[in-house]
Order: structure tokens, then sequence, then C-alpha cells
């Protein structure tokens, strides 16, 4: 890997990485990641229009581009998609807000005390792995398509999400802080309030932003296979009377929604956690 | 054995151009331990990547033995400051010191040989089955100068390896930076913040101004060879090169002109007026 | 040994608390809908870990197996090659987040139609629903190679396989094990959903056939069926992550108490 004696202009080496290529070139005018993201979705855009078209994708079950997109259009113009669209996000809402509340005091219970934790520790490590989708036949027996077994999914399987991140949440409370409250005789209540809460405060964040990306997906599994009403729900139908470019259409649309709920809850999450000195990793549920 | 001459770096960003180094000219030989020092933010570590091959220069060049560099040359390593991130958290210490030779290709019993005496060098012997997160900063720092001596390089560069260590651990290190310097007789370059360590480690001292920067001087130390930290840096000849470092380095005005290659030598007693012996 | 008694039963009492509570409440009950746990556990015992072991537990799990298996070397793969360029991370960014976003098991009606309803399709199902987490996060732990050890590695004339192999790997694992954990759990959700739809076995069908059918205990039992399914891969995932990021563990467990 010796030089050669020629002159060589810095950037001229092939790099061995693109970190590398930074580091040995002088700072290049580099295009910006947005710029890149777009000609992505582009392309993308591009070869769905043209991978059918030239039948590397079969035809016949496989829309191109610019009919998903006049299906899309078309959809974004019936009340009945907007529909379905407000029963899924209320499902979602309801499910994700019944389930915060119940991983957050249940969280706060747990996490005060050793020995609630080391007790609760194996049933939770049990219950937390267990699919919400092995719900789904109690679900139906019970509650049939009523919007309680599209809950009970939802709930399920966010709650451990918030349960988890608050648990972490509440262990993180520095011991320190925590004999000075008492030392000051503050109650417990009060305790909770200006100690375990804002040290646990950007786990909930965590928490939360976790549990609602997994309480779309329930609520969206929950419509398809029970048959609550929303987008899961017209999907089902969308592909067994044959509609192929309407069921495309559907799953973008799904997948446009868990992006925004993606980005709104990151958003969140960096918002309320903007005065907080330290970065937390998210630790994996 | 190691050529700089006229480095330049200058960086460019959206809103400004910040030339951080002008002019670095100087030349290694065979066999030396030379310290650079300069105060902070003068663009130190910049030289020691450039040296090094992992930046690339706005102009100029560095020969090693003759060669020009381009991108990291075999036959030179390196030793970091942030000890904990150099290591291979996944590796043991003898499997980080052994890596860079498995890469030159070295038969077994040579890289065992290799591993284990500098190991030895450093004494580390007993810790070659431990992970590095499991040791001390300084050991950890011994690890990396263990691995860097068994690759047995030609030129060795040190990028304010001790910085991060404590007090004891320093002068603990900087005798072993010796003892190997003169046991496998390496040119090595000790880039350093700290005065008083380059002028104790170093037989020559190269002094950089402030950004954008320069050579102010090229300080040879006449120290006698066997040093030790009591009674060397007790010694008077030591506080007067000490001083005329610091003047140099704490001098108000930026550098214009840089001083050539070869080391100036201070006349043993000379007084050059207003000499500052500081903190 | 009081230590370790104090252990089992921290580890044992509730479980077995709330698993006595269940057996003494549904004891003697006549609600369709929860019979007795004890029926449960005979159903449990005679049929799921009976004939239907082999008829339907089986062949879930190895199409499970299959199509995480799938996911896994793709994923890592096409993580490494994304990971290591900005530029192919800036342009492939957005879209991957986007498939990734999409709720798994809308994928199922999808790949019906392209595929069809055989053991294939619920392969490639599995694959594609649960490679995404594992692309993404690979892609992130190949981004975040500490520079002062990436740094060394060139120094050191660490370059190409070698590099790949001793440090990029290595440094990535414990952001690619975190991804893979995530596929694993959407794996077994489509390795259920994909049988729900048209399927002649496995455990999601059977189980909703005992639904179907009304066979209560049975479908209960085939819901504790599942659940112990994904508490012995989890385990099992865990047993294998703690094997490969020992090292990792030891570092944090160092870093936390300094």
């Amino acid at each position: 890997m010796s030089g050669s004696p020629a002159v060589v202009s810095p950037g001229s080496a092939a790099p061995v990485s693109d970190t590398d290529a930074l580091r040995r070139s002088p700072r290049r005018r580099s295009m910006p990641s947005a710029v890149l993201g777009l000609i992505g979705l582009l392309a993308l855009v591009a070869l769905v229009e043209i991978l059918p078209r030239i039948g590397v994708l079969p035809r016949e079950f496989f829309p191109t581009s610019s009919e998903i997109g006049s299906s899309l259009a078309d959809l974004v113009g019936q009340a009945s998609f907007w529909q379905a669209v407000l029963d899924t996000l209320y499902g979602w809402a309801l499910g994700l807000a019944i389930a915060s509340v119940a991983g957050i005091v249940l969280g706060i219970l747990i996490g005060s005390s050793r020995f609630t934790r080391e007790f609760t520790a194996s049933t939770i490590e049990f219950l937390r792995p267990i699919p919400s989708v092995a719900l789904i036949p109690i679900a139906v027996l019970l509650f049939g398509s009523e919007i309680e077994s599209k809950l009970l999914l939802v709930v399920y399987a966010s709650f451990w999400q918030v349960l988890i991140q608050v648990l972490y949440g509440v262990q993180d409370i520095d011991p320190i802080a925590q004999d000075t409250a008492r030392a000051y005789g503050l109650g417990r209540w009060a305790r909770v309030r200006y100690l375990t809460w804002p040290t646990a405060l950007p786990y909930v964040m965590t928490g939360l932003r976790l549990a609602a990306a997994v309480a779309l997906i329930l609520a969206v599994t929950s419509e398809l296979v029970i048959g609550n009403p929303g987008l899961g729900k017209l999907l089902a139908t969308a592909q067994s009377s044959g509609a192929i470019a309407n069921t495309y259409a559907i799953v973008v649309v799904t997948g446009i929604l868990g992006v925004l709920v993606n980005l709104v809850f990151r958003a969140i999450e960096r918002r309320s956690l903007s005065w907080h000195p330290s970065q937390r990793a998210e630790l994996p549920a | 054995m190691l050529d700089v001459r006229g480095i330049k770096k200058v960086y460019e960003s959206k809103d400004r151009t910040v030339e951080a180094v002008r002019d670095l000219t100087f030349t290694l030989q065979a066999g030396e331990l030379a310290c650079l020092v300069g105060p902070s933010g003068c663009g130190k570590t910049t030289l020691l990547k450039i040296m090094s091959g992992l930046l690339d220069p706005t102009a100029g060049e560095v020969l090693l033995e003759g060669k020009r560099v381009d991108g990291p040359p075999p036959g030179m390593a390196v030793v970091f400051q942030e000890y904990g991130r150099s290591l291979f958290p996944w590796m043991t210490v003898r499997e980080n010191v052994e890596l860079p030779l498995k890469q030159k290709k070295l038969a077994t019993t040579r890289r065992k040989e290799l591993v284990d005496e500098s190991l030895a060098a450093v004494g580390l012997a007993e810790a070659h089955a431990a992970y590095p997160w499991q040791l001390s900063g300084g050991m950890q720092q011994r690890v990396a100068i263990a691995r860097a001596v068994a690759y047995e390089p030609h030129v060795l560069l040190m990028d304010e390896p001790f910085a991060a260590v404590d007090a004891q651990t320093r002068a603990d290190l900087e005798d072993l930076i010796r003892d190997l310097w003169h046991r496998f007789q390496v040119t090595t370059l000790f880039v350093t913040h700290d005065i008083d360590e380059a002028v104790y480690l170093g037989q020559r001292v190269l002094i950089l101004s402030n950004s954008p920067t320069v050579i102010r001087d090229d300080l040879a130390i006449d120290l006698p060879d066997e040093r030790d930290q009591l009674t060397t840096r007790s010694s008077p000849r030591f506080a007067e090169l000490r001083a005329r470092v610091y003047e140099q380095i704490h001098r108000a005005k930026p550098a214009a002109e840089p001083v050539g290659a070869g080391a100036t030598a201070v006349p043993p007693s000379a007084d050059h007026g207003t000499a500052e012996f500081g903190a | 040994m009081t230590g370790i008694l104090r252990r089992v039963g921290m580890t044992i009492g509730l479980p077995v608390l709330l698993l006595a509570a269940w057996w003494f409440a549904s004891a003697n009950s006549t609600d369709f809908f929860f019979p007795p746990l004890s029926q449960i556990l005979e159903s449990l015992v005679d049929e799921w870990f009976g004939p239907r072991l082999a008829a339907d537990v089986l062949p879930s799990v190895l199409r499970l197996a299959a199509g995480y298996a799938l996911a896994a070397v793709v994923a890592v793969s096409l993580g490494v090659l994304i990971g290591t360029s900005r530029t192919v991370r800036g342009v492939l960014e957005p879209v991957l987040e986007f498939f990734r976003a999409i709720p798994p098991p809308v994928l199922v009606p999808i790949f019906i139609l392209l595929l069809g309803i055989g053991d294939g399709m619920k392969v490639v199902v599995i694959a594609f629903g649960c490679m995404w987490p594992i692309l993404l996060n690979t892609v992130e732990g190949v981004r975040a190679v500490d520079s002062v050890l990436s740094d060394t590695a060139r120094t050191y004339g660490i370059t190409g396989v070698a590099r790949l192999r001793k440090l990029v790997l290595p440094a990535a694992s414990p952001q690619i094990f975190a991804g893979l954990r995530q596929g694993l759990s959407v794996a077994i959700i489509l390795m259920v959903i994909s049988e729900l739809f048209a399927a002649s076995n496995g455990l999601g069908f059977a189980v909703v056939q005992a639904q179907r059918s009304f066979a209560i205990a049975e479908t209960w039992a085939g819901m504790l069926m599942l659940g112990l399914l994904g508490f012995l891969l989890a385990l099992l995932f865990r047993v294998v992550e703690n094997r490969q990021l020992r090292w990792y563990h030891g570092l944090r467990r160092a870093q936390r108490s300094s």
C-alpha cells in the first residue's frame, strides 16, 4: 500500500468505505440526504411502473404504479375509505391509550420496589413474548368482530412495550437523588411526582413510540383477520373480490399511515426530551 | 526516515474556510524519539492523521523512507489517545495484539513470539486472556502500545496517548515509552500538549504555533539519555529547556515565518531576557 | 442454600399463584368460553403435545425457521452493503422505512395473489415481512462503527474482507441482534397469520380450526401452545445472543459501573 511518487490529488483514490472517503478528501459538497431519499422513492415508483410492464413481475397480479396511483386517487374520493381510516385510527388510539395508562401505572408500581420487580420478573418474561396473534381465537369467541376484540389484541401487544420501558426508567432513578428526596421528607406521592416521573419520562416516550407502531400493526391485523371495520377489513374485501389495484393501494395507505405514526411519535419524543441532557439509547424491546 | 514537506490543510465548509495547518516541514531521522508539542487546537492531531495517511493534505506530502504516503502505509503504527476505542472489545488482549500480525501474514510461531515479547515488554504478560474492558485505562493503553510494538513498525506515531490517563499512570507510561524506544530502536514521533512530558521524553522537541500552524521551533534536548522522573525533572537543564518551550508556545503573536528543518540548540546558560517559568 | 430457595421462589412464585388462581376459579366453570383449566391442560398434553406436534406444530416451526433464516441472510448481507456507503444509505433509507412501516400481516393477501397458497408463499411472506427490522438495524450498526476503531484498522492495513469479518460485523453485531430479535417477533406473527388464510396444516391453522368448530378447550390449549412457542423461541434467542454478545454485555457493565 505504499504510495507512488506521482502527485495524487485528494480524493482520487478509491475509498475503502464512504466514511474513509470523507476523511481522506477535503470536505466535498455532498447531496443532502433529503434529495437522496427522494431519488430513492422516485426510483421505487419507476421500478413498480416498469417491472410489471416488462413481465418481471406478473402483470395480472401486480399492477403498475400508475394503476395503483389511480386506485389510490379513487379511494381517497370515497367516504367509505375515510370511514375505514377513522375506524382504524380510533381502535389504534383507544387501545394505545389504555395500554399506556396501564403500562405506566403498573410500571411505576412494580418498579418502585425491588421485591415486586423480582417477583414479577419471570411472569413478565413469560407473557411478553407471547405473540398477540395467539389471542385471536379467544378474542373472536368472546367478542366476534366488535371493537373489543380489536382492543384486546392492540392493548395486549402495546402494553408490554410501555411496561418494559417504564420499568427501565424507574430503575434508572439516581439513588442519591432518591435519598435526598427522602431526607427532605418528601412523601411517596411527592417522590413519584418530582423524581420518578421526570426520570422515567424519556423512557415513557420511547415506550409510547414503540407501542404506537405495534398498536397500528395489531389494529390492522385484527381488522384483516377478525373483520373489525377498518383498513384491514377493506383490504380483505378488496383482495377477495379481486380488486387487485385497490388491494395494493390500501397496502400503500397502511404503509404511509405507519410512516406518519412513526414520524409523529419520534417528533413528540424529541420535543419532550429537548431538555434532557443525556442521549437515551433505544433499549431493545 | 520520515519526511514531512510543506504540509498544508484547509478545511472548507459551507460558511467558512479554515486554514488549520499552513506549512509544516521537518524530518525525522531513523531511530529518533521526537516530540511534537503545541497549544490546543493547533492541528497536532490533524498533522498526525495526515502523516499516518488517514487524512489527505490540501498541499504538501509526507515521505516514509522515500516513498510518498497515500493512505496508511505499512510499516507505520499509530497509538491513539482514546485507548478505550482503539482496542477491539470483542477480542482478548492477545487477539488484539496479534491481529495486525495476522494481517501481515506472519507465521504462527513468529506471531506468538512477537505477542509474548511485546506483552512482556509492557508488563502485561498475565493479562493476555483478558478483555480490554476488564482492564484499567493505563493497562488498555499499554495493550495498544504493545500492539504497535509487536507490529515492528518503522515509524511509531503517538497522538497524545497519555492525555486521558491519570498522572501517576502517565509517569509510568512515559518511562515505558523510553524503555521500549531504547529496546526496539523505533523511530517515534510523540505528540502531546504537555510541555514537561515533551521535554522529558524527546531527543528533540518540535514546537507548533497557533493555528494556522507552522513549526515555531525545533529544539534539541541535550538531557542525558538515562532519564528518570525524579532526577531529570528536577535538573536545572530540564527547567531551562522547559522554559524555552513554554515561552515559544505562549507567545502572544501568531506564527508568521516557519522555522526550517534542523534542530536549534539552546546554549546552556543563555538568558533570553524574560524567561518565563510558569505553571 | 436460602439464596437458591429464594431465587426459585421468586421465579416460580407469581406464575404458580396465577395458575392456581386460574385453576380454582375455573374448576367448576360452566361458562362455555372459560372451561376448567384442567380440561385445557388435558387437551394441551393429549392433543398438542400428542399427534398435533408432528402434524401441525412441526410444519409451522419449519416454515418459520426457513423464512427467518432466509430473511436473516439476505437482510444482513444487504445491510452491510448498504450501510457502508453513505450515498446508497441516503437513497434507500426512506424506501426501506416505508417497507418496514407496512404492517406485516397486510402482505399476506398480496403474496397470496402473487404466489398462491402453498408452503413457498408462507416462507416468502415470513421472510419478506421480517427482513426489514433486520435490514435497517444492520444498516445502522454498520454505519455506527466507531471511528477510532476504524482508523486503527486502517493504519494496520486491515481492509477488504478482513475488515468486514474482524471489524464491521463484530462491531455491528449488537445492533444486528436487536434487529434479529424484532424480526423474530414479526416472523412468528406472520407464521400464524399466513396459516389463517389458506393452509392445510400448521399451528395457526389448527387453532383457528378448533375455534371455528367451537372446541373451546382445544382452542385455549392451542393458544397456550402458541404462547409457549413464543416463549421458547425468545429464550433460545436470548441464549444465543448472550453467547455471541458476551463481550458486549461485559463492556456495557464495565461502562456503567465507571
